[in-house]
């Protein structure tokens, strides 16, 4: 799907959809992977440090129009959040309920 | 390079001392707002300000640790794989909910930054702020924003997600775990999903899905909603 769209999906990404499609096929055993993945995901946010400090970088441009892109991103992250949940509970009631109705 | 190679140790060091102690305060106080990034983030931007090391310097020795994030994300594929069964079943669901929260996300932030007056440029990168910086970086570029701000501002949503996105979830009332998880992946990438991790395997699967929806998403419809807003002469 990736290629067919032409998307740029970072390699890691795409890393993480064929690391599912091995174990799923059995081209990977899980217990060949299983402490490696555990392992690397305890110290997830770690990885993320760098990146965040870098963020020292930006802050002068951030700082000029603080208040209007604080506001819009915690605002829409918040509609983003509380949308998807919503849907999500929603529509798995919904779905549930029709199957028990057809039974 | 003897000296500049030690200093270099010393950095990676002491940014994973920072990162554990930080991870130590939240563990013993239980606050939420000392989210370990966030903490460690500040703590070492304090340091090299008060040494007087620059960012570029920092950036050369931390390489190391951010290379680690891209074996650490393809990690995501285990949890995804031992709950891959779960999320076939639900696909409909799963997939509406993320495709509903991404056009919403869309929308509203690129209105909202209109409507407080922001230029069209930082508009442009305040679009893709939901997706993992990597992909935001392209997404501006592609649109036409500032990509390095628009890194940083996905940086800023996630590391927001982390640390109050479940208490958020829980307030108004989205108690399922499911539900709960996709939005964090939805609306807070790989940073929120770290989060998700650390509360369980079946989280991290689900927000997993949720940061990988909504970054093919906005790669697909952020042009798509910026030229219909365009031509509507909204924005």
């Amino acid at each position: 799907m990736v290629y067919a769209t032409g998307l740029k999906v970072p390699p890691s990404i795409l890393g993480m959809l064929l690391l599912t499609m091995f174990l799923k096929t059995g081209l990977y055993k899980a217990s060949w992977i299983k402490d490696i993945s555990e392992l690397l995901l305890r110290y997830l946010p770690l990885f993320f440090v760098p990146a965040g400090v870098g963020i020292m970088v930006y802050l002068g441009k951030i700082a000029q129009n603080w208040v209007g892109i604080v506001l819009a991103s915690v605002l829409s992250f918040l509609l983003v959040l509380l949308v998807t949940g919503w849907t999500h509970q929603v529509v798995r009631k919904w779905g549930k309920r029709k199957r028990k109705n057809g039974q | 390079m003897d000296n500049s190679f030690g200093i270099g140790v010393l950095l990676i060091v002491l940014t994973i001392l920072v990162f554990l102690m930080a991870k130590k305060l939240q563990q013993v106080t239980g606050l939420i707002i000392l989210n370990p990034i966030l903490v460690s983030m500040l703590v070492i931007m304090a340091g090299l300000w008060f040494f007087g090391i620059s960012f570029d310097k920092y950036h050369e020795s931390s390489q190391l640790i951010e290379w680690l994030l891209k074996p650490a994300v393809v990690a995501l594929g285990y949890p995804l794989y031992l709950y891959w069964e779960t999320i076939r079943k639900q696909a409909f669901p799963i997939l509406l909910s993320l495709l509903v929260g991404s056009v919403v996300g869309l929308f509203s932030v690129v209105l909202m930054a209109k409507a407080l007056g922001l230029s069209k440029e930082l508009i442009l990168s305040l679009a893709p702020k939901s997706v993992t910086s990597a992909i935001a970086i392209e997404i501006s570029r592609m649109l036409g924003g500032i990509p390095s701000l628009a890194a940083g501002i996905a940086i800023l949503v996630g590391i927001l997600g982390a640390m109050l996105g479940y208490p958020i979830l829980q307030f108004f009332g989205i108690k399922n775990p499911v539900s709960q998880a996709l939005s964090i992946g939805n609306a807070s990438h790989g940073i929120g999903t770290s989060r998700s991790v650390e509360i369980g395997q079946r989280f991290g699967a689900m927000s997993a899905i949720g940061l990988i929806v909504n970054a093919v998403l906005t790669s697909l419809l952020a042009p798509w909603v910026i030229g219909l807003l365009e031509n509507l002469g909204w924005i």
